[in-house]
């Protein structure tokens, strides 16, 4: 027998969440660790070389011949046995979870080989045989917005998959008394969040099941995190009431940050590889597959006006916005342009604007949600544009931002969002503080005046939280939007148990990718119940068939914080009242002059009469027949937060598109080497206000998280492509994710604290914000770095190539 | 990202390896850093890997006659924590950049050199020092100066029935100063463009100076820049005018997303000139520690 090494050793390391001992020992359970079921044979997935072309065949029958292969399916396969996914709007853009007719990306899915090994299922992948007719591609949203672009989708006769206008207050008053009209014009690149464990699926299809119901079922493993309006996509596309698809989710993922809502087509076509293989068939994507076919957050090419008055106050504003969703409208795209509509005037009272909202397809990969959702995509034309509005009428730019923000608390938006609270004022105050701004003007002087590149960019966001899955339906004219169909919501379960020692177990459906749920969770719960934390235990693994879920489920929009905690509420001082009940019996008091703190359950007015918790829960548990008249003996509860300020969009299209919203005030100083034009990070103040803080270390490694992600999308990571639709970000080597080696800047964080009056803990989320704000407030720093040198800036990644080029392409 | 079929071979002695690699479609494995990744996503397919790991006799390191001998199955990180590499200070300077600490704890210096990535540091090194790579084939064994060694991208003269066993940097001499730097867009990413620097001082003053780029075309491009650096010393502003002229001569590569060919040039010019005049200092602070 071994010693164990440490024996007698300090323990040098308190976890600070629960999630954390198995995490960092490697006692974590992904998806690919689990194997429910025996006898599960494994996939591969063969994709498409060609950016855009027509299947003139696809030969499976080598394929099917190698020894070790189950079955193989196709094309053929997937249209006699699929509907297409249903879409948010009407357009002609069918999608399949294989091409079926053509191909529209270099990595779109073509058929399925199960084999008995992967190693074995690639070898035999390598036999089918695609008979390719190559098409002309488009890969810029620019480009295939002109008249004459090849197309993708034939039947819809154009590239746009959806083109809508709105207007709200007097836009065109404003502009026709502005005493300045400023423009900008600006590109948002495509990036992702590149999680640790890629997508990971084990699927068994079941031709009439046992349980009754005689038709086909599917029980499914998935890295999925929501959102949940996926499952009837998923149902919609094999033909099977939503209920038919048992869903599991475990408690380790892997990470997403949004990017796995992109697996739940693979969630389908191995069901049907299943199907065709008489056995469970499991799938995991590989890093190669992963950074050429899952998903991205959507580029954007955007165009912004503002009217603004001589004073530099913002009276109207214009935005015309074009998403780039890749090859299909993947649902739940063109969320990506509807996510922030409720706060699109960002933190500014400005009273009118004006908004169009396209979304284009090219021969790229399908986009989908990426932490900050349309925040980042937003917020890079809006506050850029301030920057252009600053210089139009001669302000500083913190001053024309300051006459600008909103001041008074509920504020409605023009296009319907109802901003709960905040003191914007005092966050920028506390930023331009913990920033000491006017140090950092006197170094910037410093250098300039030695010919040298400094900067200091500010970006002021609203972070919404807890998205109101209703802003769907806007992509849908309100003519067309049927009565009594309507779209509204930011529902969250919880259930909450006791078991007969009082120990108290909280299940929850937020599906977490790593934020620490349960650790959180945990808190709320012992503290609503005057328990420590060591009597209660949170379970995370989702199971459609028993844990509380509704369409709007999932861990998306920073939902955990405004929704989760508060339906753990809800349910917990239901339990509240049952132990009081019981221990009402036992102390001989009325229920309701009783407290549960400490353990226990006392009486408020004399503490000292109590009774444990543990044994007011054991005798609901063993003695119900003790229990008041009309107690029911039930420590199982269940809650559902449902907030009644997310509507649906009303008529005239303006809604709340969330029930939160925050506030980040960011400002970035960066120096340029003059000589190889290198940016570096010189110092950043980053001020949130996420309302009522939960737990003050998770929300900083939240915004840690999110700089570091906007990080990536700000100076290194992004998906290109080559003119001919072939991508060149497929490896490590170009799709380049800031590593802790590039994020050793000085970073000062803060908080200001505005409780939301809108959730029983006053807490808003807060694991986006950064995501949105920092991209900007370093662009905007890298414009004011080479103000001397007039470049402008419009448009991210920025390093030292690109700055190379925009300043001298003649020298060299 | 599955290795296609291949056959897996751990010969012990180099005699064997050479039997194995006799057949032509053979590969050989020591830390696998850029083989494995090839491997797995079926751009290579050799029919046997060859793993030279149990051969001893590659796996000497040792700074003997005016030169440190690397073994082909020495790994980075022995060579960076090793005593005897200090006698050669530009491979200290340079294995930093090489990747990131986990990668070098498994990649060998001989690999790097046999895999000729043109932005790879140690190709550099060997090309600025003009070390000696030792290449053992069916015909027996023949040393290479490190110049003939790369002949393009990813392409060595070493041929496919062959093996580089070592190679051997000279160790510095009194008098001899380097310098070493490159830009990546990240920590540890393959160099945008790098240059290493030799200069020699004696009483007289520079006697010899080199510069080699890398990143900057199909392979490592040294220059004997001994009258540039004559002529301005240790004066960056006068080496640069002169190591930007030098820039659009070398740099000749198509360049890519992450550097064009002429922010390449800029880098180049910058570096050059940053590195030269290291180089000098660092030699003048040689020679006069040295008590002959």
């Amino acid at each position: 027998m071994t010693e164990p090494q440490n024996q007698g050793q300090q323990q040098r390391w308190t976890p600070a969440r629960v999630e954390d001992g198995p995490l960092v020992t490697g006692r974590g359970r992904f998806l690919d660790d689990i194997d429910p079921l025996p006898g599960t044979l494994v996939a591969a997935v063969v994709r498409s070389t060609q950016p855009h072309a027509r299947l003139r065949s696809v030969d499976l029958s080598r394929a099917r011949a190698h020894p070790g292969v189950a079955a193989v399916i196709g094309p053929e396969e997937v249209r006699a046995a699929l509907r297409p996914f249903p879409l948010s709007t009407g357009t002609a853009m069918p999608y399949y979870p294989t091409g079926t007719d053509k191909v529209r990306f270099v990595g779109e899915p073509i058929a399925v080989v199960v084999a008995t090994d992967r190693y074995t299922a690639e070898d035999a992948a390598e036999l089918v045989a695609v008979d390719y007719e190559p098409l002309p591609v488009v890969v810029h949203p620019r480009a295939a917005l002109a008249p004459d672009a090849p197309l993708l989708h034939e039947d819809a006769g154009s590239n746009v998959a959806t083109d809508r206008t709105f207007s709200f207050g007097p836009v065109d008053e404003a502009f026709a008394q502005a005493a300045h009209v400023v423009e900008g014009e600006y590109d948002f690149p495509r990036y992702s969040s590149v999680p640790m464990e890629c997508y990971s699926v084990i699927a068994d299809w079941r031709d009439g099941g046992g349980d009754g119901s005689g038709g086909p079922s599917i029980e499914a493993w998935a890295n999925f995190h929501g959102p949940f309006t996926m499952v009837p996509v998923m149902a919609g596309a094999l033909g099977l009431p939503s209920s038919r698809i048992r869903l599991h989710v475990p408690a380790d993922i892997g990470g997403s940050f949004g990017i796995k809502a992109g697996i739940y087509p693979y969630v389908v076509l191995m069901a049907l590889a299943s199907k065709h293989a008489g056995t469970p068939v499991r799938w995991t994507e590989d890093r190669a597959e992963h950074l050429l076919a899952s998903s991205a957050g959507a580029d954007r090419v955007m165009r912004f006006a503002a009217a603004v008055a001589a004073d530099g106050t913002v009276t109207a504003l214009k935005a015309d916005l074009v998403d780039n969703v890749g090859a299909y409208l993947r649902p739940p795209e063109p969320s990506t342009l509807y996510r922030c509509f409720g706060n699109i005037t960002g933190p500014y009272r400005i009273g009118a604007v004006e908004i169009r909202a396209r979304a284009v397809v090219t021969n790229r990969m399908p986009v989908g949600l990426n932490r900050g959702f349309g925040g980042q995509q937003l917020y890079f034309g809006l506050e850029r544009l301030m920057d252009a509005v600053a210089d139009a009428v001669g302000q500083d730019v913190l001053e024309v931002r300051t006459r600008n923000l909103v001041g008074s608390f509920p504020h409605e938006t023009p296009t319907g969002g109802v901003y709960d609270s905040g003191d914007y004022s005092a966050a920028v105050e506390l930023a331009v503080k913990n920033a000491d701004l006017a140090a950092l003007r006197a170094r910037q002087d410093e250098v300039r005046a030695a010919g040298g590149f400094y900067g200091i960019g500010v970006g002021l966001v609203v972070d919404p939280s807890g998205t109101n899955i209703g802003y769907v339906g806007l992509a849908t004219p309100s003519e067309q939007r049927k009565p009594g169909r309507d779209k509204s919501g930011s529902t969250e379960h919880v259930r909450i148990s006791v078991d007969m020692q009082g120990l108290v177990t909280v299940m929850l459906g937020s599906v977490p990718q790593g934020q620490g749920h349960a650790t959180v969770a945990r808190a709320v719960a012992a503290r609503r119940l005057g328990l420590p934390v060591e009597q209660v235990r949170v379970v995370v693994d989702m199971d459609t068939a028993t844990t509380p879920w509704t369409v709007t489920s999932g861990s998306y929009s920073s939902r955990f914080a405004p929704l989760v905690t508060s339906a753990v509420v809800g349910a917990a001082d239901r339990i509240a009242g049952t132990v009081r009940a019981a221990a009402g019996v036992m102390l001989d008091l009325p229920p309701e002059e009783l407290e549960l703190a400490d353990g226990l359950v006392r009486q408020r007015s004399e503490p000292d009469r109590d009774v444990q918790f543990r044994h007011a829960a054991g005798l609901v548990h063993w003695d119900p027949g003790a229990l008041p008249p009309g107690t029911p003996a039930r420590l199982y509860e269940e809650a559902a937060f449902t907030p009644a300020e997310v509507k649906a969009a009303t008529k005239d299209d303006r809604i709340n598109s969330s029930l939160c919203y925050g506030f980040v005030a960011e400002i970035v100083a960066v120096r340029i080497d003059p000589d190889t034009l290198e940016i570096t990070l010189d110092r950043v103040s980053s001020v949130h206000d996420a309302g009522t803080v939960l737990n003050q270390q998770l929300l900083d490694g939240q915004v840690l998280g999110a700089l570091t992600h906007a990080l990536g999308g700000a100076m290194y990571e992004e998906f290109t492509y080559a003119d001919s639709g072939q991508p060149t970000s497929g490896t490590f080597l170009d799709y380049l994710c800031p590593t802790a080696a590039e994020t050793g800047y000085e970073l000062r964080t803060d908080h200001v604290v505005s409780p939301s009056p809108l959730t029983p803990l006053g807490a808003k989320g807060c694991g986006e914000g950064s995501s949105m704000s920092f991209p900007v407030a370093f662009a905007n720093a890298v414009a004011d770095a080479l103000r001397p040198a007039g470049v402008p800036i419009t448009r991210l990644p920025l390093h030292g190539d690109v700055l190379h080029r925009l300043l001298d392409t003649k020298e060299y | 990202m599955k290795a296609p079929p291949f056959a897996y071979v751990r010969p012990a002695t180099l005699d064997d390896v050479l039997a194995e690699l006799a057949g032509g479609d053979a590969k050989v494995l020591a830390g696998g850093q850029s083989l494995v990744p090839v491997l797995a996503m079926r751009l290579g397919r050799p029919a046997t890997l060859v793993d030279i790991n149990s051969v001893a006799d590659l796996h000497g390191l040792a700074a003997v006659s005016g030169a440190l001998r690397v073994g082909a199955a020495v790994r980075q990180r022995t060579v960076e924590r090793a005593d005897a590499a200090r006698a050669v200070p530009l491979i200290g300077m340079a294995l930093p950049f090489v990747g990131h600490r986990e990668l070098r704890s498994r990649g060998t210096v001989v690999g790097s050199l046999a895999h000729a990535d043109p932005a790879a540091e140690l190709p550099a090194v060997a090309a600025c020092l003009e070390a000696t790579i030792e290449v053992a084939g069916p015909s027996g064994r023949r040393s290479v100066p490190a110049a003939a060694f790369f002949t393009g991208a990813m392409t060595t003269g070493a041929g496919p029935d062959e093996i580089v066993v070592a190679v051997a940097f000279p160790t510095a001499r009194p008098g001899e100063g380097f310098g070493f730097a490159e830009i990546a867009r990240r920590h540890g990413d393959f160099a945008l463009a790098g240059v290493a620097t030799r200069v020699r001082v004696d009483a007289d003053g520079i006697t010899d100076a080199r510069l080699t780029g890398f990143g900057i075309s199909d392979r490592p491009v040294s220059r004997d820049v001994t009258a540039l650096v004559q002529a301005a010393g240790e004066r960056e502003p006068e080496l640069r005018v002169a190591t930007a002229e030098l820039a659009t001569e070398v740099v000749d590569t198509a360049g890519d997303a992450h550097g064009s060919t002429g922010y390449r040039r800029r880098l180049f010019g910058v570096l050059a000139a940053r590195e030269l005049a290291r180089a000098v200092r660092h030699a003048r602070r040689s020679s006069e520690e040295d008590p002959t």
